[in-house]
């Protein structure tokens, strides 16, 4: 995300160089439009005055030096209403944190963007370049979480007049969360202009959170009116607060029409949203389900359909989670695409890896499929303390490219999040390949007859070890490839693969060992039960409540949900 | 001496062990610990060198306890054939009664002072003891406990999973899903076992501290005891008529029900008698070591006791010894030894043992012998083998 | 011929067998050498390696350094490292190790509180000498163990506090997450009665347990989202442990619930716990420590080189248990010297009172009740992986082992000074101890 923003930034600073020169000439004529609003910023008349006869360099020095959170608030207030060309870009950076000042005396304000070597800064007063420094050579200049909503809505107000629908939406949006009553005449000012829809909706509602603390009952009515289509979660508790009652029984909202007005809407986005709860309950359970998929269908070829009680195959997964951490250390600039190639990075080092245990260990214990628990444990316990002793044995972190950040949101009460929708998307797509090298393919073809009969698979000219050696690692460079997804959801450390590894085992007993649809309805299945149980039971006993269920349904059908049938089932 | 001698052979452990030498060195080293561990570390003063430190004393008790753990899960895997992944359960469902037991002998010797509560139910201002607390008090009622839950538990999962035929790898991840769930139940506070901390601080037992020498060494000749008794009763189980059937069960199972036996019952009894033998086995190894916290129901804890019964030699019962004993050493040594690489050794101790000796240490002492033997061109009867 | 044999064999065979077993466990008693040994007892394998280690670390970094100076008393420290492998039954048994065969003058160690819980039995009974450098939920104080982290109210109180000040927001509605073990559970059980103290209803306060490494949070984040959409300003506290926290945020931010909108205060998540994260959508969220990478103080800046300089990697961070590590480290150092010998009775008489220099600016002085006097820091998380100190109270906070907000609990008081009372647990209703095995 930085740097699809940063070249755009760029050309933009450097307009301001040219425009620096003309600085003087501009008037505040935004200072004197602007209402204050005094209950929220004691001193901000003080600081407009003072705005006038400051310059640029003087408000710089005054922000450097502002300790507390209410002097900061001063001079953010100063710089947003000064006609500083430099102002949104300063206040851009000051909420997105990379505002600095050096060390030097007097210290200079500069942005400063990450560089291998530290920081690489430039001048706020005018964009020269300034080079890399070190990173304890320049200081933050620190903002918390009241000066972030406050510059939210700052930047919200100045991005409304954008070029861009996308940027004013956001702006609106912003201007729902951070309502105050100066932004009221640009937002009206905005509504005028607006010819996008959706921006406009947004428009409607931060002009009817401002207008909702208005004096006059006709304008507050209007702005329950104008909520009364959305569920917007702001919304909805800024309702919801007006119905709560003081110990003597006072609602906080005192007039009578405007609070059942309020209670009215709030109804109705209630019912609604109760509806959407059940969408969104499935939606988890489908996730939880395809996370569960994504780690058990590898383990259901290497334990399903070879018989191996593969208990390294966890580690396979963090193998495949390290890798998507290793492919971003080497490709720190296209985080975005990193994880594209961490998929067929991630399938190959676990796939190797897989065959070289075949080859030298489990090829040695066909038909002792216990043994092999008792070696691949092992293997287990090396893999782990390999990666302790190679990245050390903190946890890695994995950044999410841009596009699986954030969330669809759909309405106010139902937001899909994108990681969790790829998630999805990305276990059936790798069931669905799975199933066609399985079932198309000349390879999958061989691995079913090895499978059902190895003998005869011999004697037909197949080269079993080959083929196992094959089959093995594709089990376990499925296993990889769960971990680049994993990277995505959880921690990347030496103990990702145990906390999946019983999961892994429970999905595919009870789908049945050696059938792959099997494998695929019992991990939705068990991811939807578990999350219509999580409200009611909690998280601890609803994991508890499915296990159970596993142990009882396997007393009902000893072989798992889709049993295979025929003679070698009996072993 | 010879009449003595006879007396001894016609005698039940005499007969047992007769064509069993591996047994008897293992009773014989039982019973020569039990009585030379207490004189090593009780008689010879603390500054000779012959003095056995009381910490190798307790390290010992607790891997008989191991080894006791390690021979009951040996008895159903080994002769028939159940390969429990959840046999940790049994161990530390013995071990919370027994912790239990001990809690409820503070009294009010808690930091708190109060003689009804154990301190975490005070601090989490739980008012009265739960109702599955009571009876704990009673010592007798706690040792009966300590084998009939374990007991009570595999009776009520194995009727289900035998009469439903549930059977090899489904029936050892069922045996995990058991443990596991155990495992998160027994996490929850709110169950009043303490959660994670588990039931710790305890002061003594039947009026014993826990903190003596005497106690300690009376705990480890019990285990030593309970080791060399849990053998001759898993000897005699199959050495039995009863002992063939299983077997059976193990190399044939269908074959087996279809000459009549009812193989679930067969199943059902080695299986609860495996149970108990592990609860005893909780149950003193609770107070040797201090404390008993849910983490004994990890499943890993379980893989590691199929491990331990591996390496020694599966099938063998004194294999399970053996083996429990020499990892859970291994263990002992390379943390201290090796702390930054030991999982390395480890791991590659189970890799190269299931490769290079698929019957265990047993299996390698065994053909040493018979190569020997051969060589010798002696006529001794066969060890018993798997 | 059999049956003669029979028993001869068998006392023979036994005899053997035990004549190995004794010899090669006689073998590895470790003969006394002209060192101080300090233990060091930390899980370098496990769960919770991925803390424990960088604890480890830090000892074997502090006895270098002291080694440099010439040692302790003229004498050369020699660290022993053993891993107790995140296993609480191997603890203690490593205490025991540490203790009998290779006696040890100090251990460091520990990070859970179950495994302070094993180790407290061995301890006590063989008047060993434990720091113990984590924070906790309190309610306790051992004669032999000296705990360098911080007490709930040297954390969680004035975390609330701050929150609920008009520069934190002016939090109205709480909720309480955590991990389901004990820290969590106390830490709320003290944070509710202190909240309703402040006059917060139960309907305005929510508590949620997870287990550990919980990794799937679609639901309760989406509770926590509704919880904080009734009207009024709503934060959460965070007791949730280590492996959990990393889904645990990335669902927060993917949900679009941001540090302005409900902030997040945790009491378990530091610079080590960040390194893992991808801190980007965290900025603004909250800890609290007594201490922070970022505090500016000239100490800090030393300890963060030799830090890096020692554990050869750039990129590594400091954190609030190796401050305490390292407090307790220059604590005991000056206490065997103040004494002239590492007897651990005497060792114990000479700490309390001692003060040392912590590492942002302050002093840390041990207590009668062997805890610390600490200052409370509340950092907000940068996108960078460290906190920026948002706040922080001013001078130092004595460390309380047991609550005032519990009812039990609030009646008792540690004081290993006054002869009168010399106990950890002194009920001052009954005036008695209870429950001390010395």
């Amino acid at each position: 995300m930085d740097n699809a923003m940063t070249l755009p930034r760029y050309i933009f600073r450097s307009a301001l160089i040219v425009l620096l020169a003309m600085a003087a000439l501009a008037q505040a004529d935004m200072a004197t439009d602007s209402v204050v609003q005094g209950a929220q910023i004691e001193s901000a008349d003080s600081a407009i005055e003072a705005s006038a006869e400051m310059s640029v360099e003087e408000v710089f020095a005054e922000l450097i030096a502002a300790r507390s959170t209410s002097a900061k608030t001063d001079t953010i207030q100063k710089i947003a209403n000064s006609d500083f060309p430099q102002a949104q870009t300063v206040l851009q950076a000051l909420q997105e944190g990379e505002l600095y000042y050096t060390k030097a005396k007097p210290p200079v304000l500069v942005f400063a963007v990450n560089h291998p070597d530290g920081y690489s800064i430039s001048s706020a007063l005018n964009g020269e370049d300034l080079g890399v420094v070190g990173l304890r050579d320049v200081r933050k200049v620190s903002i918390n979480n009241a000066l972030r909503n406050l510059l939210r809505g700052l930047l919200a107000e100045m991005a409304l007049r954008s070029e861009s629908v996308d940027v004013r939406l956001q702006a609106a949006k912003n201007l729902i969360r951070s309502p105050a009553e100066e932004y009221l005449p640009a937002i009206e000012k905005a509504i005028a202009n607006e010819t996008s829809d959706k921006v406009l909706v947004s428009l409607r509602l931060a002009e009817g959170m401002i207008n909702i603390n208005s004096d006059e009952q006709t304008k507050r009515l209007a702005a329950i009116e104008a909520f009364s289509d959305t569920l917007d979660s702001d919304v909805m508790s800024l309702l919801a607060g007006m119905q709560i009652q003081d110990a003597d029984g006072n609602y906080q909202e005192s007039d009578e029409v405007v609070r059942l007005a309020a209670a009215e809407v709030l109804r109705d986005m209630k019912a609604q949203a109760q509806l959407y709860k059940i969408v969104e309950n499935t939606f988890f359970g489908l996730s939880l389900g395809s996370v569960l998929l994504l780690t058990a269908v590898g383990l259901a070829i290497t334990f399903g359909v070879m018989g191996v009680i593969n208990m390294a195959h966890g580690e396979m997964m963090m193998l495949g989670a390290y890798t998507t951490y290793v492919i971003q250390l080497i490709m720190p600039n296209y985080i975005d695409y990193s994880i594209i190639v961490a998929i067929p990075a991630a399938f190959l080092v676990s796939g190797l890896v897989g065959i070289i245990i075949e080859r030298g260990i489990i090829r040695h214990l066909y038909g002792r499929p216990l043994e092999t628990l008792l070696a691949t444990f092992g293997v287990s316990l090396i893999l782990q303390q390999a990666v302790r002793s190679i990245f050390s044995p903190l946890n890695k972190s994995v950044t999410a490219p841009s596009w699986l950040s954030g969330s669809w949101e759909i309405n106010g009460a139902l937001s899909l999040t994108y990681n969790r929708l790829y998630i999805i998307v990305f276990s059936l797509v790798v069931l669905a390949l799975l199933l066609f090298v399985l079932k198309k393919t000349f390879v999958g073809l061989q691995m079913r007859a090895v499978t059902q009969n190895r003998a005869m698979a011999n004697s037909m000219g197949i080269r079993t070890g080959w083929v196992d050696a094959l089959t093995f690692g594709l089990g376990s460079g499925i296993a990889g490839i769960a971990g680049v997804a994993l990277s995505q959801l959880t921690n990347v450390g030496p103990n990702l693969g145990q906390s999946y590894i019983i999961d892994s085992f429970m999905v595919v007993v009870f789908g049945g060992v050696g059938n792959l649809f099997g494998t695929f309805f019992a991990a939705m299945s068990l991811g939807v039960a578990n999350k219509f149980l999580e409200p009611f039971a909690g998280a601890v006993l609803a994991k508890i409540f499915v296990l159970v269920f596993i142990i009882l349904f396997i007393q009902w059908r000893p072989r798992g949900l889709f049993a295979l049938k025929g003679r070698f089932v009996e072993d | 001496m010879s009449k003595f001698d006879d007396v001894f052979k016609q005698s039940l452990i005499g007969r047992l062990l007769q064509s069993d030498r591996a047994g008897t060195w293992l009773l014989g080293a039982l019973l020569a610990l039990a009585v030379l561990v207490p004189f090593f570390n009780l008689v010879i003063p603390a500054d000779s060198f012959l003095h056995l430190p009381t910490y190798l004393v307790v390290l010992m008790g607790k891997y008989l306890c191991y080894a006791l753990l390690a021979l009951a899960l040996d008895l159903i895997w080994g002769y028939c054939g159940i390969l429990s992944l959840g046999h940790g359960a049994f161990f530390a469902l013995g071990g919370y009664a027994m912790g239990m037991h001990l809690m409820r002998q503070i009294g009010d010797r808690g930091v708190y002072g109060n003689a009804e509560l154990p301190d975490f139910m005070v601090f989490l201002n739980w008012t009265e003891l739960p109702w599955y607390w009571y009876g704990f008090d009673n010592f007798f009622f706690a040792m009966f406990m300590v084998a009939l839950v374990p007991a009570a538990l595999a009776f009520v999962f194995g009727w289900l999973a035998f009469r439903s035929r549930v059977t090899g790898v489904y029936l050892s991840i069922i045996t995990q899903a058991m443990t596991y769930a155990l495992l998160l139940a027994f996490f929850r506070n709110d169950m009043g076992f303490g959660g994670n901390n588990g039931l710790t601080d305890f002061k003594d037992i039947l009026g014993f501290s826990l903190q003596s020498d005497g106690t300690r060494n009376v705990l480890f000749v019990l285990s030593a005891l309970s080791v060399a008794g849990a053998y001759v009763l898993c000897r005699a189980i199959v050495s039995s008529k009863y002992g063939r059937v299983l077997v059976a069960i193990r190399d044939a199972e269908s074959r087996t029900r279809f000459m009549g036996y009812r193989v679930e019952h067969f199943k059902l009894f080695v299986f609860v008698v495996s149970a108990m033998l592990a609860g005893i086995a909780g149950a003193l190894y609770v107070p040797q070591v201090g404390i008993i916290n849910p983490g004994e129901f990890s499943p890993v804890n379980s893989i590691e006791i199929v491990i331990w019964v591996a390496v020694g030699g599966r099938g063998t019962l004194f294999g399970a010894v053996i083996g429990a004993i020499v990892v859970n050493y291994a263990k002992t040594y390379f943390t201290g030894a090796f702390p930054e690489v030991w999982l390395f050794m480890l791991g590659a101790l189970f890799v190269i043992s299931t490769l290079y000796l698929p019957k265990g240490i047993v299996g390698v002492v065994n053909q040493y012998r018979e190569r020997l033997a051969v060589k010798n061109s002696a006529n001794k009867p066969q060890e018993l083998s798997s | 011929m059999e049956s003669r044999k029979s028993i001869k064999t068998f006392a023979k065979r036994g005899g053997i067998a035990l004549a190995a077993a004794t010899l090669s466990l006689s073998a590895s008693i470790a003969q006394a050498a002209d060192t101080i040994k300090v233990g060091v007892l930390h899980s370098l394998s496990g769960t919770m390696a991925i803390s424990e280690t960088t604890l480890k670390d830090t000892v074997l970094m502090l006895v270098e350094e002291q080694n440099k100076k010439g040692g302790v008393l003229g004498k050369k420290l020699e660290p022993v490292v053993v891993d107790p492998a995140s296993n609480w039954p191997l603890f203690a048994e490593k205490t025991k190790e540490l203790l009998e065969k290779e006696k040890v003058d100090v251990i460091f160690g520990c990070w859970t509180s179950v495994s302070r819980k094993s180790v407290l039995p061995v301890i006590e009974e063989l008047n060993g000498l434990l720091f113990y450098p984590v924070q906790y939920e309190g309610e306790e104080s051992s004669k032999n163990v000296f705990y360098t982290g911080a007490a709930p109210n040297q954390q969680a109180i004035p975390a609330v506090d701050y929150l609920m000040s008009k520069d934190g927001g002016s939090v109205k509605r709480w909720v309480l997450a955590g991990t389901d073990y004990v820290y969590p559970r106390t830490t709320n059980k003290i944070l509710e009665a202190y909240l309703k103290s402040k006059g917060v209803k139960s309907s305005d306060i929510m508590i949620n347990y997870t287990p550990f490494g919980h990794s799937d949070w679609q639901t309760i984040v989406s509770d926590i989202k509704k919880f904080g959409s009734q009207g009024k300003k709503t934060a959460v506290v965070s007791t949730i442990n280590g492996d959990a926290n990393v889904p645990f945020y990335k669902e927060l931010a993917n949900q679009g619930i941001s540090a302005g909108d409900i902030p997040v205060v945790a009491f378990s998540v530091g610079e080590e716990e960040l390194s893992g994260f991808d801190t980007a959508p965290l900025v603004g969220h909250l800890a609290a420590w007594n201490y922070f990478m970022s505090a500016p103080s000239d100490a800090n800046d030393a300890f963060i080189d030799k830090w890096l300089e020692f554990i050869g990697d750039k990129k590594r961070v400091t954190n609030d248990p190796m401050e305490a590590t390292y407090i307790g480290f220059k604590m005991w150092v000056k206490a065997v010297e103040k004494a002239g010998t590492t007897d651990v009775d005497k060792v114990h008489d000479a700490i309390i009172g001692i003060s040392v220099p912590n590492l942002t600016g302050g002093i840390a002085t041990m207590l009668p009740n062997h805890h610390l006097t600490k200052p409370v820091l509340i950092g907000e998380i940068q996108d960078n992986g460290q906190f920026d100190i948002v706040w922080q109270t001013d001078g130092a906070v004595p460390g309380d082992a047991w609550t005032d907000f519990l009812p039990e609990s609030a009646k008792l008081e540690a004081d290993w000074k006054d002869p009168k009372i010399m106990c950890g647990n002194y009920n001052t209703e009954t005036k008695k101890c209870s429950g001390q095995n010395y």
